[in-house]
């Protein structure tokens, strides 16, 4: 099981969320070109090793979770709200939430 | 290099089974190849066996960071099946299941496929649409299939739930007879065998480390046992594709996830054919050592572990005895997991890359396994002749920019829903 902190709801079980995707994705302005769309849409870095993703506390407060977890050993590095900006810092050894 | 008889196995067994010899050499790594094929699972085997037999290049390396076989060949449900839809995937996996069905004879090994059927079951009355029209456009295209009512599935498949408190009341199936199962470490030693005995170089424990450039091309890839030229390289890694395409500074519209796989104990034969449920996500069939194998869903977030999670796990059993209440006294021997390359809209990629001399064969989501052999011939035509074969020409890596996705399940960009 991996264990997400929750800025709202605390340290709380994964099966409560559901996996939303890569957080480093913005989406393009509506007059953006077809190659900021098709970056957008299609293209992943898909790193192997500390990725920064959304959750969603789907079965808890329903807030969007910004999650800097390890791929290739499951470990949440850190997390945060979807406007923070994550480092490996911030929670090195522990899983505390954000400030927020 | 000794051919496998009858008349092989009689001698042999008159020597205790003592002298049988190697069924491929461990060659060590020469200074420049032709082409160098990365990833020694069956998709890289199969490509090297077949650029040797069908196109006569010899001078080919396979790169296994491992051992062969020991990523997602070794970690598969074993299904063989082309019941897909779209005709982009539907001629190219019918040409893979035609090759499986010459496989053992054109390797002289047996890879035990095994052509028992693979059945979907169908819960609703729009599902029964759904899987009618998917039947009928295969047999249109010449791909076998056979629709079931309840009670035409209830004689084939007396073991399920038929009771009123089924969860997901089953309304009939579809079927395709010639589906089945292989036996997933035979394909990967028969095709290494076939493809050592053409000359190709199978080197395991070699992991690629990086890449020699000259303008856009690969002129040499380095690994762990020393720099080896190339003249062309294909990609062949699976759920590590973008953690090698990293090393490019390629993206890919990839994302890797963690797809989990289930055995129980043995027992006696009772799941004759391969069962997919897909309204609780499980799928089961019973080895040859009687164990009946069975998986579920992805974990559903991006990872390179192969392991799973605990949550997964009980989703996959509680869908499995919803289905087939029977199992619920069975233990589970083993479990593991694989890394899917799951690509944008299901469908693989086999084809050019942005580099002007590598070769793309990645995105099979968790469908690889069946694709083996096609996926081999298909990749070797394609790196042979600098351009894909038409059974595989719309799987391409522009699809994505030009917006012709193949996308069978129409689910959409999102990876961990297809």
């Amino acid at each position: 099981m991996i264990r997400i902190s929750c800025p709202y709801c605390g340290l709380r079980d994964h099966d409560e969320f559901t996996y939303i995707g890569d957080a480093t994705k913005n989406r393009p302005t509506d007059d953006a070109s077809d190659e900021d769309w098709f970056n957008f849409v299609y293209i992943r870095d898909n790193p192997r090793g500390p990725h920064q993703e959304y959750w969603q506390h789907i079965q808890g407060c329903r807030a969007f979770v910004k999650v800097l977890r390890n791929t290739l050993t499951h470990e949440v590095l850190a997390t945060g709200l979807p406007g923070d900006v994550l480092s490996n810092k911030i929670s090195e050894g522990k899983n505390e939430p954000s400030a927020k | 290099m000794v051919e496998y008889s009858v008349f092989s196995l009689i001698s042999n067994a008159l020597s205790g089974h003592k002298n049988w010899g190697r069924a491929w050499r461990d060659p060590e790594p020469k200074k420049h190849y032709d082409v160098i094929i990365i990833g020694g699972g069956g998709h890289g085997i199969a490509s090297s066996f077949y650029l040797a037999k069908n196109h006569g290049i010899r001078s080919v390396a396979v790169l296994e960071k491992g051992w062969l076989g020991g990523g997602n060949t070794g970690r598969n449900t074993t299904i063989v099946r082309s019941n897909y839809m779209l005709d982009e995937n539907a001629h190219f996996y019918e040409k893979s299941l035609q090759l499986w069905e010459q496989l053992s004879h054109e390797l002289n090994f047996n890879v035990m496929f095994s052509q028992r059927g693979v059945i979907n079951l169908i819960h609703s009355d729009s599902q029964m649409d759904a899987f009618t029209r998917r039947g009928n456009t295969m047999r249109l295209n010449g791909i076998d299939a056979e629709l079931y009512d309840r009670e035409q599935v209830r004689r084939f498949l007396p073991y399920l739930d038929y009771s009123k408190n089924a969860r997901f009341p089953i309304y009939g199936g579809l079927l395709q007879p010639r589906g089945g199962t292989a036996r997933h470490d035979a394909v990967a030693w028969g095709l290494a065998r076939g493809a050592d005995r053409q000359g190709v170089d199978i080197i395991q424990n070699c992991e690629v480390t990086g890449f020699k450039m000259q303008g856009n091309r690969i002129t040499a890839v380095e690994t762990t046992r020393g720099e080896i030229g190339c003249g062309t390289v294909g990609l062949a890694v699976a759920g590590h594709t973008g953690h090698l395409a990293a090393k490019l500074n390629m993206k890919l519209p990839i994302e890797s996830h963690i797809l989990q796989a289930f055995v129980t104990e043995p027992i006696k034969p009772m799941v004759d054919t391969v069962v997919t449920f897909g309204a609780g996500h499980f799928y089961v069939s019973q080895s040859d050592k009687g164990g009946l194998v069975f998986g579920g869903d992805l974990d559903m977030y991006n990872s390179y572990a192969q392991r799973g999670n605990m949550p997964m796990i009980e989703h996959v059993m509680s869908a499995g005895v919803a289905m087939m209440p029977n199992l619920s006294r069975l233990r589970v021997q083993r479990h593991w997991g694989g890394i899917m390359d799951m690509s944008m809209d299901g469908s693989p990629i086999i084809g050019k890359s942005p580099i002007d001399n590598l070769y793309l064969n990645c995105g099979w989501c968790y469908g690889g396994f069946k694709a083996t052999p096609g996926s081999g011939w298909g990749f070797a035509h394609t790196i042979a002749n600098g351009k894909p074969h038409p059974l595989n020409a719309a799987l391409n890596l522009d699809r994505f920019r030009l917006g012709r996705t193949v996308d069978e399940r129409g689910a959409g960009p999102y990876p961990n829903r297809h």
